[in-house]
């Protein structure tokens, strides 16, 4: 087999130029994870369901399991671990799912946050049928998802559902 | 104990401590572990159902630059121990590669290890392996049949564990009953399916001769059986706890990955990783579920009274087989439900087929075995045109009943049902629901109301291995906690496995909090290695409030009371004449003689000449938990107690059906329960949730389904189906609190909370909403198109 021939990409990570050399072939979720130790996005189904993966690409969701990191190069990621303010603090979503207890592992949180970061980005003050929507293409397996929308009307100020 | 206890810390809302690293990307997952000079394995798994390997050409393989090994199982078998059943079964060897034979489609073959996974996924494309495919078979009832192809012709036959038991008098019971009903039931293969998949990582140690390993598991016993596999000492073998595991609920076992993985890592002499893709999760991550046909037959009388049950389970295990069969066994423990009935003749039935291994699944068995059961009760309401409602109150334990001696041996602690199931029927309240459900019908729709009242047996002993396997006499499922407290004052737990989202770190320290009166975010939980852990049996069986709960609580309780001790000494009173309060101990009469936390923890750490007589310097206490009501081995006849706690749940669900596109819509969800004294209840509550999803995935989505071939043809997330947010409905819990009397807090467990009675409440409401066009079904998962044959069976039939 022929050495494969690396290609060089930049790519705005959490608001720094990350710089590297890539394998054409090297998926988004990959460069991130054992290039820039950005563990944590998760990998879950590596086909474009699960959600597991999902960044944000110039401000939108996208699972970067189906992304080439060459195709990021030029473009702004933001990942699970740029979604605080600053250093120490927490977003009113990730402190709201600490509040309402919307996750039990932990595995599928940083997709799911990166969804809801992306929904209320456009729509501040979303139903509970807007919520569902934009988390549907995040699977869970231990929530059943009624944490997370409660966690989402919470942080959204809108009435939260049983348990409050 | 009949009113709940009042608690400071147990019981209230408090934020998790193990969150705030998730939402801020900082949890450590078994694949986030960084290991210099990593190596990577990538599989190659056979494509047969069942073939004999003739050869296998590795050469062009290891040829290629960046690949360390490739490995077979001729050499990986003859120098590691088989992974036996918990049956025994000695004949089903199973190794993590297949060698001579493959007998399932998926089942490994070839280990690749290379510099990275994509290096060993290019090599495994050019080894070359030569099959002669051998007459297979898939079908569970087939599989019985004297001529069906043997999955292991060492074996003798397919089946792997059978035995009739027979509790109580039978058939004096259905004589004397007035009416029979036989029914079957079918569970389908499904599993809980973790968005995370397996992933272990191992490096051993020539120096000092250790192979620490980091994987995702959820596993009893697991660097015991590590350790024997790979044929090196105990204490050879470091498992690390410490790391997140993304869900399991029953199936993170992983062993034969990490045998594979351990041997890699000492073959090679540098780390290595595997991973599980998606494909291989799910087709040869030996992970799908229970799959099984149930025969059963009630005998009743004229009011509903429920006398005896004959139940006949024949439950697919797939190729090879780990606990599985004992799947069949925890059912047992509550095999009668809710119910008053009598006796019971249970047969179980595990058999092998050519199909991915059966793995521990949410529940162990008793999910199915629970719809079987409900099944039925339904099935006789309708045949007695009675209300399903009435038809439970008639036959549900009474509240004054306990403790309940059920026919197989067990004895249930306490519950109070039909108070569970009325609060239940008050909050939906039924008569709105009712109206929904007319409404839905007016408007064209199918629509039914499903109920469901069912057991969650907790506590998680291990009595079905001696049930089971006659050569097993284990009567101890153990589990631990060490607690410290330091020269500085702060409070440090250790528990000895591994947590995979049931919020273990915040368990430990509501429950030390409690006792020892001090702020629970104050204390510190972490997971010990298998090195230095006392001994666990990890968090399977609902046990973890009740085990990890207890011996936390159990080794508080020990520090508390040497904290009294020095300040009876140092104070010159007897322990009567104090009282403790934030750590602080004071003279009952006289509050101003008081030492506090700081001064009685400087005490035990510098001034042994301070110390009482016998007591050690330092603050640390240990202790191990037998579980309650453990330590008896079964009767001759079959008759054990199998877990201590029995918590229970009542659903009530609207749901209806497009009768031209038969898709389902759940439209109301209502959850009674009881787990006695919740010690998180956001914990609970989320699991419960967590659980209904789960249950509703395999009601009406989630199927590993095969072809006849032996193909799995549901390997994707696009074919095995996931309840997402847009399937999952909105959840009302209404909880209610028995305290168990066997347990530190009045605590039952509920981790397999909502599936537990989640199907059969689905289910229920499926065949409430078929009945009046004359269809029913009694076959999980009811798919779309599983209703539309239904409702086209009907329709010929009336016709």
């Amino acid at each position: 087999m022929s050495k494969i021939k690396l290609t060089s990409i930049a790519i705005k990570v959490n608001g720094v130029v990350r710089e590297a050399q890539v394998e054409p072939r090297t998926t988004l979720v990959d460069f991130l994870r054992d290039t820039l130790f950005l563990t944590g996005t998760h990998i879950g189904c590596e086909h474009g369901v699960c959600g597991a993966c999902s960044v944000l690409v110039d401000g939108d969701p996208v699972r970067s399991c189906c992304m080439f990191a060459v195709q990021a190069d030029g473009l702004s990621v933001t990942t699970v671990e740029g979604l605080a303010p600053e250093r120490g603090k927490l977003s009113a979503i990730q402190d709201a799912f600490c509040e309402k207890h919307a996750m039990q592992c932990g595995y599928c949180t940083p997709g799911m946050l990166i969804a809801c970061h992306a929904l209320v980005e456009r729509n501040p003050h979303p139903d509970e049928a807007a919520i569902r929507e934009a988390i549907s293409g995040n699977l869970c397996r231990c929530t059943g998802y009624q944490q997370i929308v409660d966690a989402v009307k919470h942080a959204t100020g809108a009435k939260s559902g049983a348990h409050d | 104990m009949t009113e709940p206890r009042k608690f400071r810390y147990i019981g209230r809302h408090r934020r998790a401590v193990e969150h705030r690293r998730f939402v801020v990307g900082k949890g450590r997952y078994a694949a986030d572990i960084q290991l210099q000079g990593l190596l990577h394995v990538a599989i190659v798994a056979s494509p047969h159902a069942h073939a004999k390997i003739i050869s296998i050409d590795t050469a062009a393989a290891l040829a290629m630059p960046g690949v360390h090994a490739v490995l077979t199982g001729e050499e990986l078998n003859v120098n590691t121990e088989a992974m036996l059943p918990g049956v025994d079964a000695p004949q089903v060897k199973r190794y993590p590669l297949a060698h001579g034979v493959a007998r399932y489609s998926g089942e490994w073959v070839v280990a690749i290890v290379a510099e990275s996974r994509a290096l060993a996924e290019d090599a495994a494309e050019l080894v070359e392996v030569e099959y002669e495919p051998l007459p297979h078979i898939v079908d569970p009832e087939q599989a019985l049949q004297a001529d069906a192809p043997l999955v292991h012709a060492a074996n003798g036959s397919n089946v792997i564990f059978q035995r009739v038991f027979n509790w109580g008098e039978v058939d004096a019971h259905f004589a004397a009953a007035p009416h029979k009903l036989s029914y079957r039931a079918r569970w389908a293969r499904s599993s809980t399916v973790p968005i995370e998949t397996f992933a272990v990582s191992a490096w051993s140690n020539d120096a000092t001769g250790i192979l620490d390993v980091w994987a995702s598991i959820q596993m009893p016993k697991f660097p015991d059986q590590l350790a024997r596999a790979l044929r090196m000492p105990g204490n050879a073998v470091r498992v690390h706890f410490d790391v997140d595991v993304g869900g399991s609920y029953g199936v993170k076992r992983g062993l034969k990955h990490a045998v594979l993985v351990g041997y890699l890592a000492r073959k090679t002499g540098r780390p290595v990783r595997f991973i599980e893709d998606r494909l291989e999760n799910m087709r040869g991550g030996d992970m799908q579920g229970p799959d099984r046909i149930f025969d059963v037959t009630l005998a009743f009388d004229g009011r509903g009274i429920i006398r005896s049950m004959r139940m006949r389970a024949v439950d697919d295990v797939g190729a090879y087989a780990g606990r599985s069969p004992l799947q069949l066994g925890k059912p047992v423990g509550a095999i009668i439900g809710p119910y008053r009935i009598a006796s019971v003749q249970y047969e179980a039935i595990s058999v092998m087929t050519n199909k991915t291994p059966q793995e521990a699944v949410r529940g162990f068995g008793q999910a199915p075995t629970n719809y079987a059961i409900e099944t039925g009760i339904d099935k006789v309401a309708r045949y007695l045109n009675m209300d399903r409602i009435e038809l439970r109150l008639r036959n549900l334990i009474g509240k004054d009943e306990f403790p309940y001696l059920i026919p197989s041996g067990t004895t249930y602690d306490s519950g109070d049902y039909a108070t569970v199931l009325g609060k239940a029927l008050d909050a939906a309240p039924l008569a709105e629901i009712e109206k929904e459900r007319d409404a839905l019908r007016a408007r064209g729709q199918l629509a039914g109301i499903g109920i469901s009242t069912c057991l969650e047996p907790s506590g998680g002993n291990s009595a079905f291995e001696p049930l089971f396997n006659p050569k097993n006499q284990t009567t101890t499922w153990m589990d631990s906690c060490l607690i410290r407290i330091d020269l500085n004052e702060s409070i440090t737990a250790l528990m000895g496995t591994s947590t995979s989202g049931q919020a273990h770190e915040t368990l430990v320290s509501t429950v030390v909090g409690e006792v020892l009166d001090r702020e629970p975010d104050s204390i510190r939980v972490l997971h010990a290695d298998s090195l230095n852990a006392l001994p666990s049996n990890s968090p399977v069986g609902s046990r973890m409030a009740i085990m990890l709960g207890g011996a936390a609580a159990g080794a508080a309780k020990k520090l508390r009371a040497k904290l009294m001790r020095i300040a009876a000494h140092n104070l010159g009173l007897p322990e009567s004449e104090l009282v403790y309060q934030d750590g602080n101990i004071a003279a009952k009469t006289e509050p101003a003689k008081r030492l506090t936390w700081g001064q009685l923890v400087e005490i035990a750490h510098r001034k042994i000449h301070q110390m009482p007589k016998g007591d050690e310097p330092g603050l640390q206490e240990k202790f191990v938990l037998e579980v309650p009501t453990g330590g008896k081995l079964p009767t001759a006849d079959g008759r054990v107690q199998m877990y201590p706690c029995h918590s229970f749940e009542t659903h009530l669900v609207l749901a209806s059906l497009d009768p031209q596109t038969c898709k389902v819509t759940v439209h109301r969800y209502v959850c009674g329960h009881d787990c006695g004294v919740m010690i998180s209840p956001d914990v609970v509550h989320g699991m419960t949730y967590g659980g209904i999803a789960h249950g509703l995935g395999a009601a009406l989505m989630e199927k590993f389904a095969f072809s006849d071939d032996g193909q799995l043809l549901s390997g994707t997330f696009m074919d095995y189906l996931l309840p997402s947010s847009m399937e999952v409905p909105s959840i009302s819990i209404v909880d209610h609190c028995t305290p168990s009397p066997l347990t530190e807090f009045g605590q039952k467990g509920s981790g397999e909370a909502g599936y537990l009675g989640g199907p059969a409440a689905i289910a229920s409401a499926i065949n409430d909403a078929l009945a009046p066009v004359g269809a029913s079904i009694d076959a999980l998962p009811m798919t779309p198109y599983a209703l539309w044959h239904a409702l086209a069976r009907a329709e010929k039939n009336s016709s």
